[in-house]
């Protein structure tokens, strides 16, 4: 029935099937518009945020979504700017996983923010001494810039395509993206970096306060890194389970290992760069602040934080996957690929987990105990409602958008075919 | 935020934020005006072009 709208030389599977998934994932998203509502009508006392939670599940959300969503930026930057050609058979997903993530990121924003008709206060009425303006004005731009890129996908539906202003269009946009992208980068490049400045900044938190060059803690380098590092992974993994989904290959092998292979080892400079920051914080910068390391990691009643999460965090979801990554036998086999770039997905979550939630679970006074945080149904379905958008908007855009240029070429259609 | 503004500050701070923020749109806007001018342009005089832009 919509076969026209499909592209030429692929196959997609009957609208019935299509749509009877759509309405499973529709439902989830649903529950989330629910709890979406419920916050804005009866404000942030539905979430279980408090005094010492003024950041909680939503901020953490937003800084995986958005490290996560760093493939669009980075994949971006070596093809259109250091030339890496083979990387054009899986930018247009990198871009479209960038989009969803930075969507889903505004999207918490939005409902985090408690009086969203506000929001615009923001870039009016600038505070011009926060990291959180410089990541407000940088996503907001950076939002753009992957509508942009997003766009010329659009443009190039069958139909759409039809349309000889849309045609042009599309081919200009083309023609001109690597401006787009290089300013993608300098804008990601900013925003990843505040991000991590926040939680390094905050002297009275010794947990996530860092030393640093000028006014630029540590953290805020080693947020761009890992974001460079694991969101090419995320791509990677995301395309995978797009393949076991459609049952097809969509990009070839060679393509993929490449950008496993840079991902690899921007992991391993990255986690090498994180070792040295946590034994110098763990060494100096606690000490002088009248802590040592264990004070974060026992003596935690009502807390589950104990030293496995740095082993977690560092080790199994940081040097374990670097070192997969970066050997060409664990790339070329499928399993292993994928158990390295999950495992790297993991630990930069886990990382922004860490940095965000574990920092205020830690009492800063010696009277004080460690603060307990459960979040709300409400914060539940709200942090799972941009993964269901975010399923739907990919399935629509694979079943009706070229997202795979090599797609064609991998599954051949039968004599007879589109 | 503008220069004529009441908050706007002829400080470091505001020149390098709202500069940065106003650059990047501006390249944005630019790239984007350009597009759609030279697409309508085309799309008039009924040019076509060659496939395989990516």
């Amino acid at each position: 029935m919509d076969s026209a709208l499909i592209p030429k030389g692929v196959e997609r599977c009957p609208l019935g099937r299509f749509l009877a998934f759509i309405a499973i994932v529709g439902a989830v998203l649903l529950w989330g518009v629910v709890a979406m509502f419920l916050i804005y009508i009866k404000g942030l006392n539905q979430t279980n945020m408090n005094n010492a939670y003024g950041f909680a599940l939503w901020i953490w959300a937003d800084l995986a979504v958005i490290a996560l969503g760093g493939g669009a930026f980075f994949t971006g930057l070596l093809r259109y700017i250091f030339g890496k050609a083979e990387l054009k058979n899986i930018i247009n997903y990198a871009v479209l996983i960038g989009f969803v993530c930075y969507s889903s990121a505004l999207l918490i924003l939005a409902i985090d923010v408690g009086q969203p008709l506000r929001a615009w206060f923001i870039f009016w009425h600038a505070n011009v001494h926060s990291m959180l303006t410089e990541v407000a004005f940088c996503l907001t731009c950076y939002f753009g810039v992957l509508t942009i890129e997003y766009i010329p996908l659009i443009l190039e539906n069958r139909q759409i395509e039809r349309i000889s202003f849309f045609r042009h269009l599309a081919h200009n946009m083309h023609g001109i993206m690597a401006v787009f992208a290089a300013t993608g980068a300098f804008l990601s490049f900013f925003h990843q970096g505040s991000l991590g400045g926040v939680s390094g900044v905050l002297y009275g938190r010794p947990f996530g306060f860092r030393s640093g060059i000028g006014i630029w803690p540590w953290t805020f380098f080693l947020y761009t890194w890992s974001a460079a590092a694991c969101g090419p992974c995320f791509t990677i993994l995301v395309t995978r389970i797009t393949e076991m989904a459609t049952r097809k290959k969509l990009v070839k092998d060679e393509v993929i290992d490449l950008l496993a292979k840079i991902a690899g080892w921007m992991l391993v400079t990255y986690i090498a760069a994180k070792i040295v920051d946590t034994v110098y914080w763990a060494a100096v910068t606690a000490p002088a602040m009248g802590f040592t390391l264990m004070d974060f990691y026992t003596n935690n009643p009502g807390s589950a934080y104990g030293l496995w999460i740095l082993i977690a965090e560092v080790g199994l979801c940081g040097v374990l996957p670097a070192l997969m990554l970066i050997a060409p036998s664990v790339r070329r086999n499928a399993r292993l690929l994928f158990l390295a770039v999950l495992l790297a997905v993991l630990g930069a979550c886990l990382n922004r987990w860490v940095m965000i939630l574990q920092m205020q679970a830690v009492p800063v006074l010696p009277f004080e105990r460690w603060f307990t945080y459960f979040p709300s149904w409400q914060e539940i379905a709200t942090t799972i409602l941009p993964v269901a958008y975010g399923i739907i908007l990919i399935a629509f855009s694979y079943r009706y958008l070229p997202i795979f240029p090599q797609e064609a070429e991998l599954n051949p259609l039968p004599e007879g075919g589109r | 935020m503008f220069p004529f503004s009441f908050e706007w500050v002829w400080d470091l701070g505001h020149l390098v934020f709202h500069g940065a923020l106003w650059y990047a749109l501006s390249i944005l806007g630019i790239g984007l005006t350009y597009c759609i001018l030279k697409a309508a342009w085309q799309a008039s005089r009924g040019e076509e072009h060659e496939h395989g832009h990516h």
